[in-house]
Order: C-alpha cells, then structure tokens, then sequence
C-alpha cells in the first residue's frame, strides 16, 4: 500500500517544497515497508526520472496539457484516481498554495484524516499522529489520524532534503473524466525574485528604514547571501514595498535557515509570520525592541551603519 | 444572491498560549476572544461591501460551537450579518466541522460560501475546501478579490511569485485573505440591531471524525540572543558563518 506524493513543478523544474515532501514520503515508506511514488501532473521540462537521486524508483505522471493545475476540483479528482489506480493509503503534499486547495478535498473524496501543517514524521507507536504547527506557530499539536487513508500535508522548509542514488521508473498515466469548473482570464507573475516561500535565507526590513528610497542596502545583503527579500506589514500597507512580501501574521508565514530582519520591532503578529525560523539576527537601534527576546543574535545600532559594514563583511567572505 | 459566511472564535493574537490537563487542553484562563481575524476582515467585510452595492444581497452566518461563541456571533451581526447559525458542537475534526457547514449550505442554497485562508488558532486551512468538496462546487484558496457577476465570480488569488484571475460559476466556496476588504469596527447601531438577529441554535449532525488532537507542546525556548556590538558587525558575519552554518 504505497505512499503517493504529490509531486509539484514549475514547469521547468521539481519544486524545492515537493523535494522536502518527496524525502518525507521515501521517509515515511521506508518506515512503513511500503514504496514511494511520485505523482506529476502537467507538462514539464524536469527529467522525472532524476527522482531517483532523492530514493524515488517511481514516477507517475499525468502529462496533459489540457488540465487546468489551479483548478481544486480537477486535481483533487486526478490524484484520486492515481491514489485508486496505485492503492495508496497515505498522500504527502507540500503545504503550498496549491495544497490548500486540493488536499482537504482529497481528504472528504478517499475519506482521509488529513493533518496540514506537518513539520515532523509521524509517530507510529501509539497509532499514527502527525505533529503540526498550531497558534501561528506558537505551539505544535500532535494530531492523532484515525482513518485507515491518511493524508498529510508539510510545511515547507520543515523536512530535510535526503540525497539517494537511483533511476526512477516514469509511468504515463491518463486520468479520465477530468471535471473543468474554473475559467483562468490572466496570470500576473513577478519573474526573477527567489520565492519567499521556499527561500532558505530571508532579508526583511520594516518602517525603521524611514522610506522605500532606503531599500537598496536590504535588496544588495539579500542578493549577496542568495536570500528573498521580506518586509513588516506597515511597510507593505504604506505601499513601501509590494504586498506579496509581506510576512505575519496576516501576510506570509516563512520557515528559512536565515531570518534578517532590518528595523522591525518585533510586534507579536509579526512573530507568528517568522517564529519558525531557524536563525533569527535581529538589527534594530531599539535595545527594548521586543524581537531581540526572539532573536539568535542581535546588534543594537542603527541600521544605516550597520548594514553596509555587513554588506562588506559578506563580500570578504566571498572572496 | 445568498452569502453564508464560515466564522471561528479564536483567541486573541496576543493571548498568551499554553496548555492544562496534561497538555491535552489550551488554556483559556484569562483568555480574550474574538472572530478569527482572517473570518472577519476578509470574508465577512467582503460580503457586507458587496451587500452594500446591492442590498437584496443577504448575508448568513455560521460557525460550529458551543454557548460560549454567542458572543462573537453577535459580534459578527453587529458588523453586518442579517441572520446566523450555531451549530451546536466544540468538536474540532476539519471532516466533521466541514460536514455541518456542507449540510446547512445544501439546505440554504448559498450561491457563495466564504471562510477565512485558515483560523489563527488551528491553522488548518481545510474547511472552506472539504465543504466545496462535499457539495461538489469549485473552490478557490486565498483569495484576494472578488467581484459578483450575473452569473458567476471573478476571483483574484495568491499563486506562487503572482496572481492569477479565474471566473467561476456559482455557486462556490472561496477562502479569503488580504486584500479581499478593508477591515471596519461595528458602529453603535449595528451592535443595537445584532441583539435582535435571529440566531438559531441547531444540533449538529452524526458524522464521522478522521483526527483527534493528542496533545500540545510548546516549542523550546530560545537560549537567549546573543548580542554583537555595533562596532563590529563583521562578527556576526563569521558568527553566522561558523557557528550558526547559515551561510
């Protein structure tokens, strides 16, 4: 009974979040002495079976280039079908935009407990549960799942990428009846940033940067350290900065390696956007600033100073 | 045009969290609480925009708990709900809650059924999309705009690096996020008018539950930040470097 994983693309190549749920899922086969399929839907450049070098042996994939990827209804639909065709008792996602769409109705079409969220394997003693991240990341809930059919969907940067060697098989497959009940009138994409999402390093800045015209310090650290650039909500709101870099509690919530953070205080919905963080470095002239409780390391001093005498120490580095 | 509006209570963002009966329970000892932010700024303050362009909009209510929502339930009235539903269960499993909601959107023939992107508290992200399942109508995740045609939505959500514009039919499920509307305050007079709203109290239906939460547990405290001086911010460089291995 294997495990399947959704297995998303941007059309050129895996994405880096479904790698992470690809190494969960090998993971959670191997703990379950099951194997580990890959699922592709869509068209792509990537050459599928390189999965093998992250323990995949094999890949389905559903190369039409008529479905319609943003539709929740179609994909649930098609996954169902791979997961009945292939007898799959558990699914993976990466919890990405696009999971929050489909795998809840995954969960209702097999009947399915589904946990979102997830940052760690599940624990099989006693049962099966799931540990996810609650309170915006203030706490984690483990989720017992009591259906036979599980679904569990990761959070990104929660879940180590595993290196295999390997070949993975690639096998077509046609989904049938495919419902269409979404009509896509245009697509707006920012090309060229790195996705705040999946970025392992993250540079931000809020309103301790006085204005817009300031941001060019935090775009060459950010491009330097090969990091996205983010920024607090009041700099979002007062049209500093574009909304889709927001992070909080109400903007995104990011999980990096490195969190900069650049004259942002530390308001509590701000927290519940980066807590999970692993590095946090905090630069900020406040010393009462409430984010150095939060922070791994932290300068006091003002940001103007501190900053291209980072931007240098960096450029050494890299020498 | 009929909306219905999924709400939560939550706790409030700045409540402090932690957790009693072996960590089985949250805490709610001196706990404020209020509508899921996400249920109230984006979708509930949408469909009031929208009923205020065309007033034979109405606009229902619902949310799965016990007595102890009333409040917020009012709350949401007094912001601009003309009727509402509790559905009278604390269960917590997203298949059983979605199942309850599904139920009363079938019976009501809601064209337009919004939730927030997910509740500050569970962080789930899965109701609006299990009861678009159980009614097989299409469904539409973080959504940022929304526009009512005649006969179908226009709807604006976050995709990875962009956005993406779709059209959809009625009716259909959407979850909400900023950028949807603008958060308001209940003024006086809404907050007279929302006494005397009909809220009904239903019972909910048998359903089966797919999870259970086990326990909580906090995440380890951060050993305290380690400061650099100002001076030197070369030393965070090498810090982050060799100690840290970030980069």
């Amino acid at each position: 009974m294997p495990v399947i994983i959704f297995t998303e693309h941007s059309e050129e190549k895996i994405k880096k979040s479904s790698l992470e749920a690809i190494s969960y899922g090998v993971a959670l086969a191997g703990k379950l002495n099951t194997d580990a399929i890959a699922f592709v839907v869509g068209p792509t450049a990537a050459t599928l079976s390189e999965l093998g070098d992250f323990g995949i042996k094999k890949v389905v994939h559903a190369n039409d280039s008529s479905i319609v990827t943003s539709d929740t209804k179609s994909m649930a639909a098609i996954i169902a079908q791979a997961v009945e065709a292939y007898q799959a008792d558990i699914v993976v996602f990466s919890n990405t935009l696009t999971a929050k769409g489909v795998a809840p109705r995954l969960s209702v079409r097999m009947k399915a407990g589904l946990v979102t969220g997830a940052v760690a394997l599940p624990d099989l003693t006693d049962g099966f549960s799931v540990r996810k991240t609650v309170f915006s990341g203030k706490a984690f809930a483990d989720i017992q799942i009591l259906s036979a059919k599980k679904i569990i969907s990761l959070n990104q940067n929660a879940f180590e990428i595993i290196k295999s060697t390997g070949k993975a098989e690639v096998i077509p497959f046609t989904a049938a009846n495919i419902p269409n009940s979404i009509k896509i009138k245009k697509i707006n994409r920012v090309a060229g940033e790195i996705s705040l999402a999946e970025a392992d390093k993250v540079v931000s800045a809020g309103r301790g940067l006085k204005g817009p015209e300031n941001w060019g310090m935090v775009e060459e650290l950010a491009k330097l350290l090969g990091a996205a650039t983010a920024c607090s909500r009041p700099v979002a709101d007062s049209n500093w900065r574009p909304h889709h870099e927001h992070v909080g509690q109400t903007g995104l919530s990011i999980a990096p390696d490195l969190y900069i953070a650049i004259g942002i205080s530390g308001a509590i919905q701000h927290l519940a956007g980066v807590n999970r963080s692993k590095t946090i470095v905090v630069i900020n002239k406040d010393p009462e600033a409430p984010f150095f409780k939060s922070a791994d390391y932290g300068i006091v001093g003002d940001a103007f100073e501190v900053v291209p005498k980072i931007i240098e120490a960096v450029k050494q580095l890299k020498k | 045009m009929k909306i219905l509006v999924c709400i939560s209570r939550t706790p409030d963002t700045t409540a402090k969290i932690a957790f009693t009966d072996n960590n089985t329970k949250f805490a709610t000892d001196g706990v404020q609480w209020i509508i899921n932010p996400y249920d109230e700024w984006y979708a509930l303050v949408r469909a009031i925009e929208l009923k205020e362009k065309d007033a034979s909009i109405g606009i229902h209510l619902i949310t799965i708990g016990g007595a102890e929502t009333e409040p917020i339930i009012r709350k949401a009235l007094a912001l601009g709900g003309d009727e509402a539903i509790r559905v009278n269960s604390t269960e917590e499993d997203p298949y059983f809650i979605a199942n309850q909601i599904a139920v009363v959107a079938k019976e009501g023939a809601y064209d337009l059924i919004l939730t927030g992107k997910e509740t500050i508290d569970h962080n789930g992200s899965s109701i609006g999309a299990m009861v678009a399942e159980l009614l097989d109508t299409p469904f539409i995740s973080l959504a940022t705009k929304l526009d009512i045609e005649p006969t179908q939505a226009v709807v604006t959500r976050e995709i990875e690096g962009g956005e993406e514009e779709a059209e959809i039919n009625f009716p259909l499920v959407l979850s909400c996020q900023k950028g949807m509307a603008e958060a308001r305050i209940p003024n006086m007079r809404g907050i007279m008018a929302a006494r005397t709203k009909p809220l009904a109290v239903k019972e909910p239906l048998a359903s089966e539950k797919l999870t259970s939460t086990k326990a909580f547990v906090l995440p380890p405290a951060k050993s305290g930040v380690k400061l650099i001086p100002a001076e030197t911010p070369e030393l965070l460089v090498q810090l982050l470097r060799e100690e840290a291995k970030v980069i």
